[in-house]
């Protein structure tokens, strides 16, 4: 069903005249507000009066992860702090996340945005939602707490982990809506099984998945062990958090980006050239209702295409391909962000280490595990074998503290790690997604 | 009085340790003996040889992680409770063995074990006291 179908369903050419309008109050309200935008306006030449036209958004600079870390905690916060009702925020390098900041009204957006992803995915009063993303600083939990909550259904608050409770929980609760990482779901499915609760004469109708990349083979699979109508959901905290952009269950082929709230730009990643529709390059969004931390062109990093044409679902709202990659080298681990740099930070700040390692990323029983091989040179080794694996066990406690993933640690000979053309091979990512 | 002793860092994969021995039998070190402490990912190789420095440049120059450390050798009498009476010296004297290993040839009639021990000088002076052999780093590269 249609959530809101005024703006849902909204002829292109109305859409983009509110686009227009609410563009050029958010950036008046940034340049007015927040320095770094100003400063960003200054250097291109340009005022938020210069921005005419929906093309002329492509005049501003963009936005990066590294912007948003430079302004850390609350320099990027469009309102005074006496206005911000709610913060979150993501892991980010070296102990730094990326914070935001919601208004009151920011939330109550989210809320109904969510509310219409819920809707597009399925749900609907009287779904019982079983909502195992995770709670806290985490955008996920709360998202699809807020967006169910308005849109009248029932909301278990189970959030990730204690997956025996869950399975328990789901068998006699008779939850209707799965929403959760797709991993962790085939992972619930293996545990319902080894308890021998039959997965698929469960109550679920649809499952709403996302918060990491996932594949058209891995919705057929959980589409049939747990018998429901599996669709895709994208959202970034940066942005907003998850309800950026949805997949209906009618057509279930690419995900609706709110684009009465959000403009979405394809661009080159190495060229920064906005691409036209189809062709596949970074996504990039520009906010255009948030009040407390707008984004101006933020580079997602995530790859994909857009594709403007009508849906059987009857949404107007363009639609963006499932995310087939990053263009930076960030890894997605059970739902946390790592970049290979904190790993590399981590190893240099554990006394006697170098920092010569590879990431190695499997997909074991449907979870994703990653192991740290670090090199043992001169400095690290001795011929006691506890002290080495003493060694192992302070590495595997540093990342899990500073990071919070869980890691193998793996000693290897120096050199083990495969170098090309003298570069280190830092990621091996062995995940059939 | 003590010996040198090396030790190598060997990932827990098929043909490791016979890389080691083929470099060392290139560069003409006699390996006099060897012990081996694993575990399921890796392993430390302890090595005692007639020409430390050699061993251990050589090692180095192919790559591997080379260690050393100072061990102690001693005569201990080839009869039952023999070397159950240089263990309770050592334990009655608080001193803690790290890891031992039995050297290849004998020396006499008595059988030769090789201690790693954190206060070996202390260890070298406390066996010596007792009556207890113990063999300098020369005399044991020549057994």
């Amino acid at each position: 069903m249609i959530y809101d179908i005024e703006y849902e369903t909204m002829p292109r050419e109305a859409l983009e005249s509110i686009q227009l309008r609410r563009l050029q109050t958010t950036l008046e309200r940034v340049y007015a507000n927040v320095p770094f935008y100003r400063q960003q306006f200054q250097e291109a030449g340009i005022t938020p009066a210069d921005i005419k036209s929906l093309d002329d958004l492509r005049r501003i600079p963009f936005t990066t992860k590294q912007d948003l870390r430079d302004n850390y905690p609350f320099n990027m916060f469009a309102v005074p702090m006496d206005n911000v009702v709610r913060i979150h925020a993501s892991s980010g390098t070296t102990g730094r996340p990326t914070v935001v900041g919601y208004t009151a009204r920011d939330v109550s957006t989210w809320s109904m945005l969510m509310a219409r992803s819920l809707s597009a995915g399925g749900a609907g009063r009287g779904d019982i939602i079983h909502n195992a993303y995770g709670y806290g600083l985490f955008t996920g939990g709360l998202g699809v707490h807020y967006g169910a909550e308005r849109l009248g259904a029932s909301v278990i608050p189970v959030s990730g982990g204690n997956t025996k409770r869950q399975v328990v929980i789901m068998k006699d609760f008779g939850p209707t809506i799965l929403t959760a990482t797709p991993s962790y779901t085939l992972h619930l499915a293996e545990v319902a099984e080894e308890m021998g609760v039959a997965f698929n004469s469960l109550k679920f109708k649809f499952g709403i998945f996302g918060a990491e990349p996932w594949s058209e083979k891995m919705r057929e699979e959980i589409e049939r062990k747990l018998n429901i109508i599996a669709v895709d959901i994208y959202g970034l905290s940066e942005v907003m958090g998850p309800g950026v952009a949805i997949e209906c269950h009618e057509a279930k082929k690419g995900l609706h980006v709110f684009e009465d709230h959000f403009i979405p730009e394809i661009i080159d990643p190495q060229t920064l050239e906005p691409l036209p529709y189809g062709a596949t390059g970074e996504l990039v969004f520009t906010s255009l209702t948030k009040e407390a931390f707008p984004v101006i062109r933020y580079r997602t990093r995530d790859i994909t295409s857009l594709n403007p044409e009508p849906c059987i679902c009857g949404r107007t709202h363009v639609r963006m391909h499932r995310v087939t990659g990053r263009s930076d080298d960030m890894l997605i681990i059970r739902g946390v962000n790592v970049f290979p740099s904190q790993i590399e930070s981590v190893l240099m700040e554990t006394e006697n280490v170098e920092p010569h390692y590879q990431l190695v990323v499997d997909r074991e029983d449907n979870l994703d595990v990653l192991t740290v091989k670090v090199e043992v040179g001169e400095r690290s080794f001795t011929d006691e074998v506890k002290g080495l694996q003493h060694l192992e066990r302070r590495i595997t406690k540093n990342i899990k503290e500073l990071l919070g993933v869980s890691a193998r640690v793996k000693l290897v000979e120096p050199k083990a790690i495969e170098r090309s053309q003298g570069k280190a091979l830092r990621v091996v990512d062995n995940r059939k997604i | 009085m003590q010996v040198e002793q090396i030790s190598v860092f060997l990932e827990n994969k098929s043909g490791r340790l016979s890389e080691v021995t083929a470099i060392l039998a290139e560069a003409q070190v006699n390996i006099r003996a060897l012990a081996l402490a694993d575990t399921s990912d890796f392993g430390v190789l302890r090595l005692i040889v007639d020409d430390t420095e050699k061993a251990r440049q050589t090692l180095k120059n192919n790559g591997f992680t080379v260690g050393k450390t100072n061990v102690v050798a001693v005569e201990v009498t080839d009869r039952p409770g023999g070397l159950h009476d240089i263990l309770t010296m050592l334990h009655d004297a608080g001193l803690n063995v790290e890891y031992m290993y039995a050297f290849v040839r004998s020396s006499g009639d008595n059988a030769v074990m090789i201690f790693r021990i954190e206060q070996e000088q202390e260890a070298i002076r406390l066996l010596e006291s007792k009556g207890v052999n113990v063999i300098d780093g020369q005399r044991l590269y020549s057994l």
